[in-house]
């Protein structure tokens, strides 16, 4: 594949910064044009198509495979099999730290959940490879499948997400909810989801000797090429990944998964290229998924509304053979000043692929619970839902007492609730109907998610010819790094956007971390602000030190960098272009590097979040039950907005995500045989466009100098959370029937 | 997807001689049989193309006041077609509602009429399904079922027909014109599709080499145009299945109804034409308590086949409000969202 | 056994010889033309990624097996632009922030001056909802989507006032 040349958009205006611009996407003409390239996209000469055969039980082990039959078709050039396959480095269940999981690799003939990679059929078309792997017709000998949140004995998992504790507590819960004047306990269940980015995982892996050549989409380029090292046994700079655009993520790309292995392992079996591309009904099972949960919550309040206890217990499942466990109690720790709070979880294991990272994992499961819960508690004290959350506003961090970094989080309910109107939201539910006679509900849910921030780093350089260039192997899955942190890396030497060379999505660039946890744009811009402001010194260290120059000597006052000129920061009318200062010192360019990182004083100290409000309207059908949102507004603050234009855009992503979890997406599974039973996308719904009202974003202004330089704090995942409750809720205004089970299904609203 | 012999017949004649080898099977879009080869749960030996047969693409009117609808036209070319929507605007209202624009634009009516089941133990080569595989059993009867049959079903099967087209087709006592080995003949669509019985796999009347040429709409279809509804109630506001769906046409003269038809779709193994409900309803006013009494006659004889018990009650509140929207009168155009209870916007959807 | 048949890409008229019936003509496009702005999102009729117009209309390009569409004239997503000049509906797309990941942009594009050809949605925004939602979104562009064919839509209508003015 060429360089990536990303045409500029057409001018824009700007103020002096590019961060902060409306820019429109910089990859935006290769997209429409159908030129950006995805992994399955490149076709290097020679290539070979290779398509997995899957298991159809999910509990048991393969007894044998028709490979000749398979080999009889035409076209058919290799079957990888456990018997047939090129030795990995290292054992593939072996967990070499904590970011990998287990994968099915072929190492044995176990199977462990239904749609298991069990063999890989090698062909000259994609048709034959299709067709092979149909014909290997496996047999097996089949268990009996662990299916649900009752599979089997219940265990407390040591930790849950990443490293977080399992339980979790402060007060006494059983004392705040025996003085509480109201309680309430209610239990709510969340069904396995599937990312289903629209981009299929696909892998087009290349062999020459030792040197390997992978198109993938990835969100931690780093992390695969390191599991690639491992799993191969080379030499991570043999290895050259190439992500430049991730047909969407959702964290179902961002550790390295089974199938792209398979498919570097076929490369290698047949010494040609291979290009391997996931079915559709293939996704659900080895590239992870958002566990089911089953969560209780019991809220105590006083007569005055406020809370006295709140106890949140999630029950989920991972899978028989690795550990993942959805952490949707912890989304009780930041929100609601409880004086008493408990968070638990425990598990059980089903034969199911391990779970993973799912946009806001843990957050979105445990915002539906507790945010209906906290309206179950609102209307059980007769409070409106908004007036009751600002009841018990947390002011500092429930759980830990510390204080925010930064909360805007009353604007956003003021703001939010303003733009909506919520003022004249009757208190009683079933109180509203439009013209044409359709329920019409009101519902809010307060939004939350964790400001984290990862490790990074970025190359910057400034030439001769006044241009500059970043460097850093970030990811793009549609959340716009070409452009926000081209705007950043823009600020961050003092040139304008157009005279920048951004580099990104390739291997061989700076490591970026990985691209998840909301974090990816404040921790790459981090880094790009850091190694900016590193080669804007060694610039103004070659000016300040050149009597030459009309800086001479500015070093104690400094500089400031701005449109290619240094700027005495003392006196503006004393400048040099970046080009006089670089030709006289004859020198190209200067190079420099910078890094992003976590701030472990500020984390100490504060708590990190952003925030927001959400407010929904539903319709539902009287008697058919049938539901449709009418209009959503959502007020976040998240901290610095690098691209209104693209935030707006990922909020908007979420807050449809926060629908389709209240009304749509859900993995059906049968109970017997531990199979997907709605494994595509015509039966697992996930919204259309005549699904989606008009949205509105209000993003509300907040400065927070804690967080990390940029005070960015990232709206990757927020959007979910807070949405889904607030169409939960909407739906029970409308209606006065509670639904505790999601998706909501038309037959509970047949009352 | 198995490999398989392609042949493109010239003429009608030609096609159903070349369907007569045993694994053949005619291709005309392609829309539902790839999806069902891609699926592994077709795998037949020949393709009959029939898409560049000649003739089968026109909608003809007919000396006695018929329609006549080559089997080859498009979905969307039908519903689109401004004289059709205005004649039948239940059909055309049912054709938009279903599937995607794209798919419609592609589907055939002679396929949309051989649409199969979207039952997902049908789909699931790994489960048994006596209508895929003949006496191999039912998983579906013990397994997730809450969208199956609530009528007609058997021991043997609970799938249901998902076709939206088929409903008011049904209704409008379309006929099917059949080409086979042993000439022309034409059926009912009611006789068309086959209930299960202890035969699933036999799902429709047709015999090997049968090939749907056209369906016709008889004179009287065309009386019900001022009063005719299709409404669908799914789990996306488009682009989804029915749950329950109605069509609803009615003929009022002197503020009585002369006639009603009535047929439901995603409750069985075909589209279910509801005549005790309509016999009901003719000759009395058209009231909430008759059209309420026309959905309990239309459900009489359901019953839940599994997680479904809900199906019944939604049927029965689905006829009631089709037959209240018929009776509100046809609308001058087909609705933004067709078929959608969200279709209407202002005006009182309440009987 | 071989099939030749005919069809005309994006203005090109391209004769080959198929030498397997099951080849659809998305994987015609993408992986015997290499034209891979056509994308497979699920292979089964259910995203809309691979949205082409053939004959003029919109239609899932993976349920379409070439050797049945001998003769048909193709419409690609990259036989949409003049060169450099996007077509207005590109244009939009990007004004209106009408995608993230960028994936399911070009059957949404392509499903979009399809639309606009239908004629049916005109510049109602609910149904070019309706009529768009063929075309599924992860990310969630939906509301830039229908903003950016109000927009192209309105540009048409302008230029077929003038023209018939």
């Amino acid at each position: 594949m060429p360089e990536l040349n990303l045409t500029s958009a057409p001018a824009h205006l700007r103020h002096g910064s590019s961060i902060g611009q409306p820019l429109t996407r910089r990859d935006g003409v290769l997209k429409v044009k159908g030129q950006a390239t995805y992994a399955a996209d490149n076709h290097p000469p020679g290539m070979l198509f290779a398509v997995m055969a899957v298991s159809s039980i999910a509990h048991g082990r393969v007894t044998s495979l028709d490979v000749a039959a398979a080999k009889r078709h035409p076209g058919v050039i290799e079957i990888m099999t456990p018997d047939h396959k090129p030795q990995l480095a290292i054992d593939p269940e072996i967990k070499t730290n904590p970011f990998v999981f287990r994968m099915e690799v072929l190492q044995s003939n176990e199977v462990r959940y239904a749609n298991q990679p069990i063999a890989v059929v090698i062909a000259e078309t994609l048709e034959a490879a299709t067709e092979g792997a149909a014909l290997l017709a496996p047999r097996y000998e089949m268990l009996p499948a662990l299916v649900g949140l009752d599979a089997g004995e219940s265990f407390v998992p040591p930790v849950v997400g990443v490293g977080n504790p399992t339980e979790n507590h402060r007060g006494d819960i059983e004392a705040g909810l025996a003085a509480a004047d109201k309680r309430i306990e209610a239990v709510y269940e969340t069904p396995p989801q599937y990312h289903n980015a629209m981009e299929p995982h696909a892998i087009v892996a290349h062999w020459d000797g030792d040197n390997l050549s992978v198109d993938m989409p990835t969100q931690g380029l780093m992390l695969s090429l390191g599991r690639i090292a491992e799993l191969f046994g080379i030499a991570p700079d043999k290895i050259h990944i190439r992500s430049p655009f991730l047909g969407g993520g959702f964290g179902s790309k961002g550790l390295m998964a089974g199938p792209p292995v398979l498919g570097l392992m076929a490369a290698k079996l047949v010494g040609r290229p291979v290009k391997l591309v996931l079915r559709r009904e293939q996704m659900y099972g080895p590239v992870g998924h958002r566990a089911p949960t089953r969560q209780r919550l019991r809220i105590g309040a006083d007569g005055e509304g406020r809370l006295t206890a709140l106890d949140h217990h999630a029950r989920t499942v991972s899978s028989t053979f690795d550990d993942f466990y959805e952490p949707a109690a912890d989304a009780s720790h930041t929100l609601y000043a409880a004086p008493a709070i408990r968070t638990s979880h425990d598990a059980v294991r089903v034969n199911t692929g391990t779970p993973l990272f799912m946009r806001a994992p843990g957050e979105a499961t445990g915002s539906i619970a507790l945010e209906s819960a906290i309206d179950e508690m609102a209307w059980a004290c007769g409070i409106d839902p908004l007036a009751f959350r600002l009841k018990n506003y947390a002011e500092v961090e429930p759980i830990t007492g510390k204080p925010f970094s930064s909360k805007a989080l009353r604007a956003c309910y003021d703001q939010g609730a303003a733009r909506f109107g919520w003022s004249r939201r009757p208190l009683q539910p079933r109180q509203m109907r439009d013209d044409a006679g359709f329920l019409v509900g009101w519902g809010m849910g307060t939004a939350t998610f964790p400001a984290l921030m990862f490790q990074a780093e970025a190359r910057a350089a400034i030439r001769r010819d006044g241009t500059g260039a970043m460097e850093i192997g970030a990811h793009d899955m549609g959340q716009g790094a070409w452009t926000a942190l081209a705007q950043i890396a823009a600020d961050a030497v003092g040139l304008d956007i157009d005279r920048v060379t951004f580099k990104a999505g390739t291997s061989d660039l700076p490591d970026a971390g990985i691209a998840g946890g909301s974090a990816h744009t404040a921790t790459a811009g981090a880094a790009i602000h850091s190694a900016g402001a590193a080669v804007i010194a060694k610039l103004a260290d070659l000016a300040t030190h050149d009597e030459r120059s009309p800086l001479f000597g500015a070093g104690n006052a400094g500089v400031i960098a701005r449109d290619g000129r240094l700027i005495r920061r003392d006196d503006e009318s004393r400048s040099e272009s970046y080009t006089e200062i670089l030709a006289r010192a004859g020198v190209a360019e200067v190079e420099a590097r910078g890094t992003g990182a976590p701030n472990p004083t500020a984390m100490e100290e504060y708590a990190m979040h952003a925030h927001g409000a959400v407010f929904a309207e539903v319709k539902v059908d009287p008697e058919l039950g049938q539901v449709r949102v009418t209009r959503m507004v959502g007020a976040f603050a998240a901290g610095r907005i690098v691209n209104p234009h693209l935030v707006k855009s990922q909020l908007f992503g979420g807050m449809i995500w926060g629908m389709s979890f209240a009304l749509h997406e859900e993995a059906i599974t049968d109970r017997r045989s531990g199979r997907i039973m709605n494994a595509n996308l015509g039966e697992y719904h996930i919204p259309v466009n005549a699904d989606v009202p008009p949205l509105d974003v209000v993003t509300v202004e907040e400065h927070d100098p804690h967080v990390n330089a940029l005070g960015i704090k990232g709206v990757g995942e927020i959007g979910i959370t807070g949405s889904a409750g607030a169409v939960a809720n909407a739906v029970w205004h409308a209606t006065g029937v509670r639904v505790r089970r999601f998706p909501i299904r038309i037959e509970e609203l047949l009352t | 997807m198995k490999q398989f012999d392609y042949v493109r017949p010239a003429t009608v004649a030609e096609a159903v001689a070349a369907a007569a080898q045993p694994g053949a099977t005619y291709l005309a879009a392609g829309t539902n049989l790839l999806d069902l080869m891609k699926g592994g749960v077709s795998r037949p030996d020949r393709l009959v193309d029939v898409t560049h047969l000649e003739g089968l693409d026109r909608i003809e009117r007919l000396a006695d006041g018929s329609l006549r609808i080559g089997a080859l036209v498009s979905n969307a070319d039908l519903a689109h077609d401004a004289g059709f929507a205005k004649s039948y605007p239940a059909v055309a209202e049912a054709l938009l509602s279903g599937a995607s624009a794209q798919l419609r634009n592609a589907a055939t009516v002679g396929g949309n009429l051989l649409q199969r089941t979207r039952c997902a133990y049908f789909y699931d080569t790994a489960s048994r399904c006596n209508k895929r595989e003949a006496g191999s059993g039912c998983d579906a009867r013990d397994g997730e079922n809450r969208t199956h049959a609530v009528l007609g079903w058997s021991k043997s099967c609970i799938a249901t027909n998902p076709s939206d087209f088929c409903v008011p087709l049904v209704a409008l006592d379309a006929i099917v014109e059949i080409e086979g080995k042993s000439g022309r003949r034409e059926i009912t669509l009611d006789e068309l599709h086959r209930l299960p019985g202890n035969t699933p796999e036999r799902e429709s009347a047709l015999e090997p080499c049968d090939l749907i040429v056209a369906v016709r709409l008889p004179p009287a279809a065309r009386g019900f145009a001022a009063h005719a509804r299709y409404l669908k109630v799914r789990e996306r506001t488009s682009y989804a299945f029915a749950i329950v769906s109605a069509a609803a046409a009615l003929r009022i003269e002197n503020g009585k109804i002369a006639e009603a038809r009535l047929a439901l779709g995603g409750v069985a193994a075909k589209p279910w034409r509801a005549r005790a409900a309509e016999d009901v309803l003719k000759g009395v006013a058209p009231t909430a308590d008759a059209f309420r009494e026309a959905a309990w006659r239309a459900l009489t004889d359901a019953k839940p086949s599994g997680d479904n018990a809900y199906k019944i009650e939604l049927a029965r509140r689905i006829v009631v409000r089709a037959l209240t929207l018929a009776a509100a009168g046809t609308p001058a155009r087909i609705p933004a969202l067709p078929a959608s209870p969200f279709a209407s916007t202002s005006g009182a959807i309440h009987a | 056994m071989n099939h030749s048949i005919s069809l005309t890409v994006n203005g090109a008229r391209r004769d080959f010889v198929l030498d397997d019936p099951r080849v659809t003509l998305l994987d015609l496009l993408r992986e015997r033309l290499h034209l891979t702005g056509t994308k497979k999102g699920c292979d089964r009729g259910q995203c809309g990624a691979c949205t082409i117009l053939v004959d003029g209309k919109r239609i899932n390009s993976c349920l379409a097996l070439a050797v049945s569409h001998d003769g048909a004239d193709i419409l690609t997503i990259e036989g949409v632009a003049r060169g450099d000049q996007l077509h207005p509906v590109q244009a939009a797309f990007i004004a209106h922030d009408g995608f993230q990941c960028g994936f399911c942009t070009p059957g949404q594009i392509m499903s979009a001056i399809g639309m606009m050809q239908e004629a049916q949605a005109g510049n109602d925004p609910e149904r070019i909802r309706e009529c768009m939602s063929g075309n599924l979104c992860r990310c969630g562009a939906y509301a830039g989507i229908v903003d950016a064919v109000l927009e192209a839509q309105a540009g048409a209508d302008e230029s077929n006032q003038r023209r018939s003015a």
